[in-house]
């Protein structure tokens, strides 16, 4: 199973976090994204395949402060 | 009272009073960056300031402007001032042992691991969602033992009780609604930013006293 921001997403599995991002229209420069406890680096979005057992969660920022 | 400064001890004094002498000598011996002097950024660093924190690191590079009094710490007499000076002014009459340093300048990919190399907690304050990733990826991927707070969706008129600290990863902690964007609420109220410039300091403060569950 692969689970993204709580919710089963097995549907992605095999994708590039990139492409995932851009399917569902995260703006990469508003993101941080956790992959199974640490950080994924900006520069690694389009080598990072979304795997079966991954749980990750993507932080989008709104404006505001 | 006539006005005149107390000394150090009496101040430490008062505040070991309330906090206990254990907690005041952690959070005495606290460092934290607060990167934006902002709605989030002027109300978490004088609330650290009251509890005693040692040492501040404010950086903006932003000036004290007519729109920022509807939420923001600064005053009449200080528009026009850079953030960073303003808001040292306003801790001295708060805090005036607080060791504070100030950096006038954007934080960029470039300059962030030479600005926070020393800070071993980083408030991420700012209002820009470019300006939070930038900040927060930078921090989780240079330094691993640093801790994080940042704040992200306070805008609008929602519930303050939406505003929630979580914890993402063991030293990244996230305050705020989520989801209320100023660019579609179209305002921040003082109150609201203020609920959740009150998560991020409390986190802070359970830091350093070694509670790390929000």
């Amino acid at each position: 199973m692969l689970t993204i921001n709580g919710q089963t997403a097995d549907d992605a599995m095999g994708k590039t976090l990139a492409d995932y991002l851009t399917a569902h229209g995260f703006e990469p420069t508003r993101v941080a994204v956790e992959r199974n406890g640490d950080i994924v680096p900006k520069a690694q979005y389009g080598q990072t395949i979304l795997q079966d057992g991954d749980t990750v969660e993507i932080v989008r920022f709104v404006g505001g402060g | 009272m006539d006005g005149s400064i107390p000394t150090r001890e009496q101040l430490e004094t008062a505040l070991a009073a309330r906090h206990g002498k254990e907690c005041q000598r952690r959070l005495s011996e606290a460092c934290v960056a607060v990167c934006g002097l902002g709605g989030l950024g002027s109300n978490v660093a004088i609330a650290l300031a009251r509890a005693g924190v040692g040492s501040l690191h404010l950086i903006d590079f932003d000036r004290v402007d007519i729109s920022n009094l509807n939420r923001q710490q600064y005053a009449i007499h200080q528009l026009g001032q850079l953030k960073c000076d303003a808001m040292r002014q306003n801790l001295e009459q708060i805090a005036p042992y607080c060791n504070v340093t100030t950096a006038p300048v954007r934080l960029t990919e470039d300059n962030l691991t030479h600005l926070l190399a020393e800070d071993p907690i980083v408030c991420e304050a700012f209002d820009s969602p470019e300006a939070k990733a930038l900040l927060v990826n930078g921090v989780l991927e240079h330094f691993p033992n640093t801790w994080l707070v940042a704040a992200n969706g306070m805008a609008g008129m929602d519930s303050a009780n939406t505003i929630q600290t979580r914890r993402i990863l063991p030293r990244f902690f996230l305050c705020g609604d989520g989801v209320s964007d100023v660019q579609e609420q179209g305002s921040l109220f003082s109150a609201r930013v203020m609920a959740c410039a009150a998560h991020q300091a409390m986190t802070i403060l359970r830091i350093i006293n070694g509670e790390t569950e929000p």
